[in-house]
């Protein structure tokens, strides 16, 4: 699935500033059972969104209007939990580009990428200060940049670099996958695969 | 030749390396590929729409588990998405020539409880599936890990995935374990003691005593709990345990092949000086029967303990009071004694034979506690079997219980086997996140002797109360 290319976003964030956010929560195994990528935005973050009886919870952050964009942050270890590429792609589907945390979990990082969404991982230190300038200005604006590799509150002009390997970084700014890659590579696969012992 | 003494995980992962990527991730071929209905369908969508196909389907296996009924398994499924979840997986496989344990099939059941039974999982290789506890797997000493669906996408199209190596952990146990100490116990313990992200971005080698006196069954419970840790996985040395439990199993090798991939697998250990970055050891002895009351299974704590409180706890404060609260607990209260209304024995972390032995030594005789509905759910087909023929569904039968069908059930209740809001279950399972296990259900993970004596008590109980009681018989 080819997906758009990210070179510069400049966005205000939604804050969710909870540690250990699983995959469960972004979005709840009942709604995994699509065949298709389609529709999951709506149901991302389903139980902490929505009432039982489907009306909007009121001191949830994306049913608060005052907050937006396409940049999301959140507390430490985020996307724990299931191997679900669903919820990479609950977060894209809603609008997401970015997710900044100080910590990611493994797996949701490597979907992250491989979809086209850039997780930046960040000092918890500097995650507290965005929290905190979002916390006293919802329209404050954040601008990621991929190509110098940093982040930074544009209103104070405090910024901080993230890494982020060259291959995946090469991937997501021209909107490469790594199926595209691999597919390349078949004849030296399969003379790999003529060794293989099982 | 070199002589540079390298750990089991960089045997393995060299091994397997097509291509490194300067500045990028290794190329990977990947021995094994695991499938199942839900994550799957995108994948195998993304291979049409790419026009490619399946390069290697004699290395992939399919069964349906995640989102089948575990209830009349022989009628039509109900559910409409379901049942074309799993329409879809079988015609994928049949269109690609995958072999498939469908619905129905006498070797179906949990991916990573049928992947080992048949095996088709063996020492050194590579195994990926769209499951994070594919880490089962590794204790076998292979490496085992969970992918997206768009990794499951690359292994199909081209058996290889991109990953950057990760760091690695060695977690040794020595000493003995107590009475009543099983190996989930010993998995929960660590992840108690490390956190639900101590291990992020290592893979894990257990090594010790305690892992070296367990059975297959009890590795792979504890490995498969790696992932709970943050781990991308966890694996064992393989040793004559191992061996003996593969011999002779349906796609093990035979004859000539077996001696040949026996002499590798003896080599595959950690050498005497080789290099951890990171390493942890505890003592066996120190463990009792664990029990979680928060909602990460580093929330844990011995059976006899209370819930601490916020201040000693190393998950924020604010997390951990939403935690408490969801699960309308208090800091410092007793867990022995709360109230359970559900039990639920099964999963691919304890849904083998040996859970329900276990299970079973325990209700045997006793009556299941009226205010407890218990599900307890095989993990394949074979186990199923076993069960019967072991005379083990006679004990729980008397003791109030039925047997379900086999399948991944109330472990994340994508099926009818959903917990109801604010209900208390003390489950076999892996995860108690908050609606893990149907919404608003509060889960408490834990052994299957401690199931068993809620399941006969109706409130939290030490287990070992129970085997005292057994023993002076
Ligand atoms: S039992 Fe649970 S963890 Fe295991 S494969 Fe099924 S859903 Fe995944």
């Amino acid at each position: 699935m080819a997906y758009d290319k990210f070179t510069v976003l400049q966005s205000t964030a939604v804050p969710l500033p909870i540690e250990n956010v699983d995959t469960d929560q972004i979005i709840p195994a009942r709604f995994l059972k699509a065949t298709e990528r389609k529709g999951f935005g709506d149901n991302l973050f389903r139980d902490w969104r929505y009432n039982n009886d489907d009306t909007p919870k009121q001191d949830f952050v994306l049913n608060n209007p005052i907050y937006s964009g396409k940049i999301l942050v959140g507390g430490k270890n985020f996307g724990s939990g299931s191997s679900r590429e669903h919820a990479a792609w609950a977060i894209y589907d809603y609008g997401f580009r970015c997710v900044i945390s100080s910590f990611f979990a493994d797996i949701f990082k490597g979907n992250s990428l491989n979809i086209g969404i850039l997780p930046v991982t960040v000092s918890e230190a500097f995650l507290d200060k965005i929290f905190k300038a979002i916390e006293a200005d919802p329209k404050t604006e954040l601008e990621v940049n991929l190509p110098e590799q940093k982040v930074t509150i544009l209103a104070t002009g405090e910024s901080e670099g993230f890494d982020i390997n060259g291959y995946k970084k090469h991937n997501l700014m021209n909107g490469f996958d790594d199926i595209d890659y691999l597919q390349d590579m078949k004849t030296e696969i399969a003379a790999f695969a003529e060794k293989s012992i099982y | 030749m070199s002589t540079n003494p390298t750990t089991l995980f960089d045997k393995v992962w060299d091994a397997h390396v097509v291509r490194k990527i300067e500045d990028g991730p290794d190329v990977l071929f990947i021995d094994r590929h695991f499938i199942h209905e839900v994550t799957s369908p995108v994948a195998f969508l993304g291979i049409e729409n790419r026009g490619i196909g399946v390069m290697y389907p004699q290395r992939t296996f399919a069964t349906a588990d995640h989102n089948t009924p575990t209830i009349n398994q022989h009628l039509p499924v109900a559910d409409p998405l379901s049942a074309k979840q799993l329409a879809a997986l079988s015609s994928n496989a049949e269109k690609y020539g995958i072999s498939i344990w469908a619905l129905g099939s006498p070797k179906n059941g949990i991916v990573h409880v049928v992947g080992p039974e048949n095996g088709i999982t063996q020492p050194g290789m590579t195994i990926v599936c769209g499951d994070s506890h594919t880490s089962t797997h590794g204790a076998f000493g292979s490496i085992a890990f969970g992918i997206g669906t768009s990794e499951v996408e690359m292994v199909l199209s081209s058996q290889c995935i991109m990953q950057p190596k990760p760091k690695k952990m060695r977690i040794t146990v020595n000493g003995k374990l107590g009475k009543g100490v099983l190996p989930k116990d010993v998995a929960l313990y660590i992840i108690a003691q490390i956190t639900a992200s101590g291990a992020t971005g290592y893979f894990v080698e257990y090594a010790g005593e305690v892992f070296e006196n367990m059975t297959m069954e009890g590795r792979m419970t504890v490995c498969n709990m790696s992932i709970e840790s943050g781990a991308r996985g966890g694996m064992i040395a393989p040793d004559e345990t191992t061996f003996n439990y593969i011999k002779g199993r349906e796609k093990a090798p035979k004859g000539e092949d077996w001696d040949k991939a026996l002499a590798y697998w003896k080599t595959l250990k950690t050498d005497a000086d080789a290099q951890f970055d990171s390493e942890l050891s505890f003592n066996g002895a120190d463990i009792e029967p664990q029990i979680t009351y928060g909602t990460n299974p580093g929330l844990g704590t011995g059976i006899t303990r209370k819930i601490p409180k916020a201040s000693e706890v190393k998950d924020g404060e604010a997390s951990y009071k939403k935690s408490l609260a969801y699960m309308d607990f208090r800091e410092d209260e007793n867990i022995i004694g709360k109230k359970i209304d559900y039990v639920f024995l099964g999963s691919c972390t304890n849904g083998r034979i040996e859970d329900f032995r276990a299970f079973a030594s325990i209700v045997k005789g006793k009556k299941k506690a009226d205010n407890i509905t218990a599900w307890l759910v095989p993990g394949s087909h074979i186990v199923e079997a076993q069960i019967k023929e072991e005379g083990i569904l006679d004990i729980l039968t008397e003791a109030g219980f039925e047997l379900r069908q086999p399948g991944c059930s109330a472990c994340l209740a994508m099926n009818d086997d959903k917990i109801p809001a604010g209900k208390y279950a003390v489950s076999t399972s892996n995860r108690n996140f908050e609606g893990r296990q149907g919404p608003g259900a509060r889960t408490l993970l834990a052994s299957p002797y401690v199931a068993a004596a809620v399941a006969v008590t109706g409130v939290v109980t030490d287990p070992r109360e129970l085997i005292e009681e057994e023993a002076a018989v």
